[in-house]
């Protein structure tokens, strides 16, 4: 097994570092535990640190803190990574991804130093952001819930529930940011379930929608940095590539199950 | 149950600012009274029960209580994996408050006979499940809701004039509500339908065969000690429920019977089709068809204590 390196909590979380940290915490972890899910943690690599490094305010402990929901669930090691490079997991504790005993699994639990909500089902995590969202209005709170799906989530008829929901009632500090890879677990989105312009889904129902490229930070740091006060709920539709940084993975569904080999393993951490 | 459901809530919410009632759309003619004491803490979510209990976590880690309301099945059984993954796992309190539990809905047919939802509700450890006996006790029941600081299910009847007769006023979650005392047999029931199990209980005892008859109201965590208790008190055991055979009250009995190792006779009275049936009615048509009305209950009584008597020749069992 070739060794991982360990050096990265050492260097300050800077934002352009970030993303690219993240993608080589992923690919070392993976490798590690022997786990999949790798493209799908690749490709939300830039919007977890324009959130980690940027856009959330409050440490894990306040209640005042934004919330951040990953209801892509699967991508819960690339989470894992932003919070170990933003200072709210412990390294020591990401070491223990995968193995027996440890509470980092595939998809985030609750009670993991830094993840406000457990999630896995996809199609929920909306409605668990939109009612933080809105018990931070109703106390009067400046806490904004931020929400990373998955475009093939968008599948899930729960989401327009709340979309209906939170357009309604004009929650300002909720952001769903979709996560426009174009993969989903059997198929292209466009094969599956073609839906030819979510944005355009979401503005029916009274949100505010912008189009980024979800590899590029500061766009998404632009996109994603709501005011929170009164207005409509913002979805950020980040296009991005699925296994965006290991030239083998990018656009290939078998990195959605599939982990590394050794030699995988060291072609990836090469390019990174 | 529900005048008295919506008068206590307004009531606590006063006092309590955590209290948040959300529906999905129901309740018309019922919730205005929470509605208008209030207006901020009141939502109706339309017609979308998942969001409805999604809504209900994110509300509930930020320090509110968020009670869910809807039909039985559409509160327990649409919006149940949200449930699972929101308020159980993050052990959050909200409480989903299904309305019309059994075959209340009657005529309204299959898709509003709650017959799953206890069931269903008990696959989850942690969640507190209580079924008022009628809406004398439901004051006292939703209080008691209000205190627990995990996920409930509140599995409310819609009759309001319903009364268990011989029922005492109050409710302890820790025992089983009594409303007669006999030792000829026992007899358990659970929801709207105890009702009839205390009509046919009356009519018995006017026979002879003097029952003893309790409402199981605290079904999860159930009272365990005191079903043992009176399990061991009888002879034979008769459960009532409108509920399918897995997962209700019969399970409970049954289960208790086995860990507690009581030599009791076990007849379940339930719902063995839910189903199947093409033909549709008031809940007391159906009770009817589903052995389950007083007149079709006492009979199904005597002839089981009947029956226990000329198996084990126990002159308790059968005083007729």
């Amino acid at each position: 097994m070739v060794s991982p390196s360990r050096d990265l909590t050492e260097r300050p979380a800077r934002s352009q570092t970030m993303a690219r940290d993240i993608r080589r915490l992923v690919i070392e972890h993976s490798y590690r535990a022997h786990v999949g899910h790798i493209g799908s943690s690749l490709s939300i690599a830039e919007i977890l640190a324009a959130l980690y490094g940027s856009v959330l305010h409050g440490r894990p402990d306040d209640q005042d803190r934004d919330r951040v929901v990953l209801s892509k669930g699967h991508a819960g090691l690339g989470l894992f990574a932003a919070l170990v490079l933003s200072g709210r997991l412990d390294l020591a504790e990401l070491e223990s991804f995968g193995t027996d005993g440890s509470r980092l699994g595939v998809h985030p639990e609750p009670g993991v130093p830094g993840v406000d909500f457990g999630t896995g089902s996809l199609g929920q995590g909306l409605s668990v952001g939109a009612g933080a969202a809105l018990a931070a209005r109703m106390q009067g709170r400046a806490s904004r819930a931020f929400v990373v799906m998955s475009d093939a989530e968008l599948n899930e008829g729960a989401v327009w529930e709340t979309a209906q929901f939170a357009g309604h009632h004009r929650l300002g500090n909720l952001v769903a940011v979709i996560d426009l890879n174009g993969q989903q677990a059997f198929g292209t989105t466009a094969e599956v379930l073609s839906i030819r312009d979510p944005g355009a889904a979401f503005s029916a129902f009274g949100w505010d929608v912008e189009h980024v490229d979800g590899h590029d930070e500061a766009a998404l740091v632009a996109a994603l940095d709501v005011t929170g006060q009164a207005g409509p709920p913002r979805v950020v539709i980040a296009k991005t590539i699925f296994g965006r940084g290991v030239s083998f993975m990018e656009r290939q569904l078998k990195w959605h199950y599939l982990p590394l080999d050794d030699e995988q393993y060291a072609r990836a951490l090469a390019e990174l | 149950m529900r005048a008295a459901f919506v008068e206590t809530l307004t009531e606590l919410a006063s006092a309590d600012e955590r209290i948040v009632l959300l529906t999905g759309d129901l309740g018309f003619m019922a919730l205005e009274p929470f509605r208008e004491a209030h207006p901020d803490r009141f939502f109706n979510v339309g017609v979308a029960e998942q969001n409805l209990i999604g809504l209900a976590t994110g509300l509930a880690d930020a320090g509110f209580t968020p009670y869910c309301y809807s039909i039985a099945t559409f509160a327990s059984l649409r919006g149940f994996e949200f449930f699972r993954n929101g308020a159980v796992w993050h052990d959050l309190p909200v409480r989903v408050v299904g309305m019309g539990g059994g075959f209340e809905y009657g005529a309204a047919g299959v898709t509003h006979h709650a017959l799953e939802d206890v069931g269903v509700m008990r696959t989850l450890p942690s969640v507190t499940i209580v079924a008022p006996a009628d809406a004398g006790h439901t004051d006292s029941v939703v209080r008691h809701v209000q205190t627990r600081t995990g996920p409930v299910y509140l599995r409310l009847g819609k009759d309001e004039r319903r009364r268990v007769s011989g029922l005492a006023p109050g409710f302890d979650p820790a025992r089983i509500s009594l409303a007669h005392r006999g030792a000829d047999g026992l007899v358990l029931a659970m929801g709207g339908v105890s009702s009839e199990a205390a009509v046919a209980v009356d009519a018995l005892a006017a026979q002879g065969t003097k029952c003893s008859l309790g409402v199981v109201e605290s079904v999860a965590p159930a009272p365990i000690e005191h079903l043992a208790e009176l399990l061991r008190e009888h002879p034979w055991v008769v459960t009532v429920e409108a509920h399918v055979r897995s997962g209700g009250l019969g399970s409970i009995v049954a289960d208790t019977i086995v860990d507690a190792g009581v030599g009791v006779h076990l007849l379940r009275c339930c719902v063995d089709d839910p189903l199947a049936s093409d033909r549709l009615g008031s809940e007391s048509f159906l009770h009817e068809m589903h052995g389950l009305s007083a007149a079709v209950l006492e009979r199904r009584i005597r002839d089981f204590a009947r029956s226990v008597t000329d198996a084990t020749g126990d002159p308790r069992a059968d005083r007729t």
